[in-house]
């Protein structure tokens, strides 16, 4: 082979890789960023509703859209510093699961430079991400998961039409359930129950304040409590033990033993939040969306809880629930 | 990592340069282990979001948050000497209550300051590169703290101090009050922790109650990677080993947030950063052993 015809082919050859960089450079794939504060069950339900809502939106993740993932493993400076990296890499769209990681994002990225759909948020406006629902500037949106409390106190009543005391556990620690908690009292009277409240402050107190409720109240309700509900099996289990139905805010919660729950499923938060990043992946201002609820409500029965605790249910909700 | 990656941890690394450089007056120069700062941090950010959002001059606020700190270490030295209880006892008590402490002054576990008025609003308006403004303003409290800590670690008072932790028979023999100095000290190692509290509040634009989690972990750190690659001498450069220290540390995260490549997950991150930083500690003895070896070999 003469000099000439090595460097045709290694021309050739380069022509050919140009040709095949840009051709991909025409249609770049999506930047898609997520962040999450703590390693949670419900967290990560909804990160994996948003990568298949995504999905079903017609973008593939390593196909359509590379996904970058952090978790800051519950420390704020982490979280800031994983808002820096973003920042940095500048994907089209980032999506921030509960409420340090989304105001980290915020403070770090601004409001209108990289769009950011917060998820996981029970108060989006206490939390400073937006000044209202509806009416918002920038490049902010997102979806919050406040649980239904006026239904799911109606569900409580609908399941123990006998029960007076209703247990309340929650972290007073925790944002959620404090933002939480006047609703919780005022639909609870409503519908005729004296609340009992029980509040440790860390896991390792959950079972001792579990034992405080025993003999004191009917049942237990566990408002969406990011403490509590990492423990859902140690309070599940001990009030069993002593025959004390627990309803839970989240669905994630009856899979861990909790009887009943009625609500969003954390898959669903994530599918409304992958409807969102969708959205804005194909173009639309992020101003320009609400901030919005998931749209579907489920039942869901824990069926081993239901056997021990030998209660009926009514017909209307056995026909509609879901089981674990 | 990108350089608004590298200056995210320079700011960081800041903020935590003060908790490091309490925790080398706690631990180091009184002796004195104190875990009361996994409550103060998020006390002074408590103090300081509150009285923000409330309205208040946030120079003032910040100043109040200082105030906070020191009264909470004031509370840790007092059980402590008063009540002849251990250190670390006193100081984990005094950490515990902080936590229902800290919810009550908040009212909630979560105030945000984004959009509030913070001690770093001004800087808004000065003509920098937007990327280095945080750091600047961050580096200049941080570098008048030190000076000042300084000045008074090498003022009669402060050796009084220093004398304390280093031998306390010998202090009092020489009619130094002893108690009294571990008293102001871990009073001024809170508020100085306090102070970094309420920065990060102000300059990250929130204050939650989950935010002191680990501070005491990351000032020791701060500190003995300061220690281990400065091998400080002097009072001077301990205090600037616990800055550099501490930003090497965030330096040492940010490392460890694109470790992707190495097939390595997110929630592999405290592994990587603590191998990172094990490495920057073990790095310097490692040397000086292989220059030991060779010396007694060529000696030989």
């Amino acid at each position: 082979m003469s000099k000439t015809n090595v460097l045709k082919q290694l021309l050739q050859t380069l022509s050919l890789l140009f040709a095949i960089v840009c051709q991909a450079s025409a249609n770049p794939p999506k930047k898609v960023a997520i962040t999450q504060f703590v390693e949670h069950v419900a967290a990560d339900a909804v990160r994996t509703g948003v990568l298949e809502e995504l999905k079903k939106k017609g973008f593939v993740e390593s196909e359509d859209m590379s996904v970058i993932f952090e978790n800051a493993q519950g420390s704020s400076a982490t979280a800031g510093q994983i808002a820096r990296k973003f920042l940095g890499i500048k994907p089209d769209v980032i999506v921030a699961i509960t409420t340090p990681s989304a105001q980290a994002m915020v403070k770090a990225i601004g409001m209108d430079s990289i769009p950011i759909v917060f998820t996981a948020v029970t108060d989006s406006i206490e939390a400073g991400l937006v000044s209202s629902l509806t009416d918002h500037k920038g490049k902010i949106t997102g979806v919050k998961d406040a649980p239904p409390i006026k239904e799911q106190m109606a569900f409580i009543r609908e399941i123990m039409p006998e029960a007076k005391t209703l247990g309340v556990l929650y972290n007073p620690g925790d944002t959620g359930s404090v933002a939480s908690l006047k609703t919780i009292q005022e639909q609870a009277q409503k519908n005729g129950f004296t609340v009992i409240e029980s509040t440790p402050i860390k896991s390792a107190d959950i079972k001792a304040a579990v034992l405080q409720l025993v003999g004191e109240v009917d049942a237990i309700y566990v408002p969406l409590d990011n403490t509590i509900v990492s423990a859902m099996d140690a309070v599940a289990s001990s009030a069993l033990k002593h025959n004390i139905p627990v309803f839970s805010a989240d669905s994630e919660s009856v899979k861990a033993g909790a009887l009943a729950c009625l609500g969003f499923s954390y898959e669903q938060v994530g599918y409304k939040t992958g409807e969102i990043v969708a959205e804005i992946l194909n173009g639309k201002d992020p101003s320009e969306i609400a901030i919005a609820s998931p749209s579907v409500m489920d039942i869901f029965i824990n069926k081993d809880a239901l056997e021990k605790l030998k209660i009926t249910l009514p017909e209307a909700i056995r026909a509609q629930a879901q089981y674990y | 990592m990108n350089l608004i990656q590298f200056m995210g941890a320079v700011e960081f690394g800041l903020i935590y340069g003060l908790v490091a450089m309490g925790v080398l007056l706690s631990f180091r120069i009184l002796d004195f282990p104190d875990l009361t700062v996994d409550g103060s941090f998020p006390l002074g950010a408590a103090v300081c979001a509150i009285l923000i959002v409330s309205g208040v001059n946030p120079w003032l606020a910040t100043f109040a948050a200082i105030l906070a700190g020191m009264l909470a270490g004031l509370t840790t030295a007092w059980i402590s000497v008063r009540w002849n209880i251990l250190h670390l006892l006193a100081s984990i008590l005094t950490m515990t209550a902080l936590y229902s402490i800290n919810l009550r002054i908040m009212g909630r576990p979560n105030i945000a300051l984004l959009g509030e008025k913070t001690i770093f609003t001004p800087i808004e308006y000065i003509e920098l590169p937007h990327l280095f403004k945080m750091s600047i303003a961050l580096g200049a409290v941080t570098i008048f703290i030190l000076v000042l800590l300084y000045m008074y670690l090498i003022s009669q008072k402060g050796l009084a101090m220093r004398a304390t932790g280093a031998n306390p028979r010998m202090a009092k023999a020489q009619g130094i009050a002893v108690n009294r100095q571990i008293l102001s000290g871990i009073s001024l190692s809170n508020g100085l922790v306090a102070l970094a509290g309420a920065l990060f509040a102000q300059s990250q634009g929130f204050a939650d109650v989950t935010l002191g989690v680990g501070t005491i972990i990351v000032g020791l750190a701060a500190v003995i990677v300061g220690e281990a690659i400065f091998n400080p001498r002097v009072i001077l450069a301990a205090l600037v080993a616990c800055i550099f220290g501490s930003i090497f540390y965030r330096l040492a995260v940010a490392l460890a947030l694109n470790a992707g490549f190495l097939g390595l997950q997110a929630s592999d991150l405290q592994l990587v950063t603590a191998i990172i930083v094990g490495f920057a500690m073990v790095t310097p003895k490692l040397r000086a052993k292989i220059l030991d070896f060779k010396a007694t070999r060529s000696g030989a």
